[in-house]
């Protein structure tokens, strides 16, 4: 007696899916992860959430949280991506913490490589986020956590009644200037250009705050002291002049890079390593989805990452849907 | 035995920190301050892993403003990990929870 050829081959399909660790591998714990993981989990994938520390991402070292909508008075960041993290578990959500530390894509079954193990996916959501970028000027290094930071929110309270540096002019650097005028005497917020990029609300509290001294078209080129942060130089960029200013401390918030390290080249990305995904949040290779912050995309917003997310989510289900026929 | 993440303050931080016979972590922390709450279930967790062989203890900054001071704490979360009274190793903001485990393995 012999079996048909289709029911064979369903047979080794159905093998096929059921050795398979996870419909779903979600790498990164942010607000993007943790959305996909809620869609996910309703979609009844069976998923696991990476995260290499606990839930939260960037958010994390966000005191207030003013743009996402349905919180008229604005929420702190460990609140929101708590509550974001406690929705997705009650809907089953299996979080784990580990390190990503490669991707075999290269089957149509993916395998991620963990510190000690190997697990297996039809689909992938990277959704690594990024980190806060470095100026690479001397002393910085020397002094990151010690005077240097990028989280106003953890540091800004040990500089009560003392002078700080702040450099960037976009969203994040405006909004923790203002924030740190809470604590600090004065906050000299350094900048290349001679307007802020921040979005308009913004720009006019910073503009109306006399706590902030503004250094228009100036780079901060060097952080020095002994054991302590003591001065900084900051460079015209227009005249070359150089100055040294007395600081307790200095903000850093020049933009971010991905945390993309463990891709290498898996998957396309554009000239600064961000992942590049269409509409659909599809990578460039079947099965890989990204979503948030990792992604090429014009705007890094809570409210974005949330809604890639749920692209994506929706796009593997429908994947694994079609592999399944 | 294992005892959990203990409460260090000015007035004990020598004897409890200093001159332990176990090699000590130290968690920098303040209500305030978001991170810090965030990796505090993970430094449970770790305590619970390691605690017979390294004590876990943590310092509020808030309330004890000479201890932070001496050792230049000026960004929280920071963890220093003391052993045989010297501080051996700082590690400063969010890290992955592999890097505190291989920290705290060649502190043992």
């Amino acid at each position: 007696m012999s079996i048909g050829v289709g029911v064979f081959l369903k047979i080794c399909q159905e093998r096929i899916m059921k050795n398979v660790d996870y419909d779903l591998v979600i790498i990164g714990g942010g607000p993007a992860g943790l959305t996909a993981g809620l869609y996910a989990a309703r979609a009844r994938l069976k998923t696991v959430l990476i995260e290499r520390m606990v839930p939260g991402g960037q958010v994390l070292v966000t005191d207030w949280v003013e743009n996402y909508p349905g919180f008229p008075e604005g929420i702190s960041g460990i609140d929101l991506v708590q509550k974001m993290a406690e929705q997705a578990k009650r809907f089953g959500l299996e979080i784990e913490t580990d390190d990503v530390l490669s991707l075999d894509l290269s089957g149509q079954v993916k395998e991620i490589r963990l510190n000690d193990k190997t697990i297996t996916a039809h689909t992938i959501l990277i959704a690594s986020g990024a980190s806060p970028r470095r100026l690479g000027i001397p002393g910085e290094d020397t002094f990151w956590g010690k005077g240097v930071s990028a989280c106003a929110t953890c540091d800004g309270p040990f500089y009560k009644d003392r002078v700080v540096a702040a450099v960037g002019g976009g969203d994040t650097a405006v909004q923790e200037s203002i924030f740190l005028t809470k604590f600090v005497k004065k906050v000299y917020l350094i900048h290349r250009r001679d307007e802020l990029r921040a979005t308009g609300i913004l720009r006019e509290q910073a503009l109306a705050n006399d706590k902030i001294e503004f250094l228009w078209d100036s780079a901060l080129t060097g952080i020095e002291g002994l054991t302590n942060v003591e001065k900084i130089t900051v460079k015209n960029v227009r005249t070359g002049d150089e100055q040294k200013l007395p600081v307790n401390g200095c903000f850093i918030w020049i933009g971010i890079l991905p945390n993309a390290d463990f891709l290498g080249d898996s998957v396309e990305r554009d000239e600064f390593g961000f992942v590049r995904a269409n509409a659909h949040m599809e990578t460039s290779v079947p099965g890989v989805f990204a979503a948030g912050d990792v992604r090429r995309t014009p705007l890094r917003q809570i409210a974005t990452a949330v809604g890639d997310a749920a692209i994506a989510a929706f796009s593997a289900e429908h994947y694994i849907q079609n592999l399944e026929k | 035995m294992a005892e959990g993440v203990f409460e260090v303050e000015d007035n004990n931080f020598d004897a409890e920190v200093l001159q332990s016979e176990k090699p000590v972590v130290v968690d920098f922390w303040a209500p305030w301050c978001g991170p810090c709450k965030a990796i505090g279930p993970v430094i449970e967790e770790l305590a619970g892993a390691f605690g017979d062989k390294i004590r876990f203890t943590k310092c509020n900054v808030d309330n004890n403003p000479v201890t932070p001071g001496k050792f230049g704490i000026t960004a929280i979360p920071t963890l220093i990990f003391f052993k045989d009274g010297k501080n051996v190793d700082q590690i400063t903001g969010m890290v992955a929870k592999s890097k505190l485990e291989d920290t705290l393995n060649k502190l043992i």
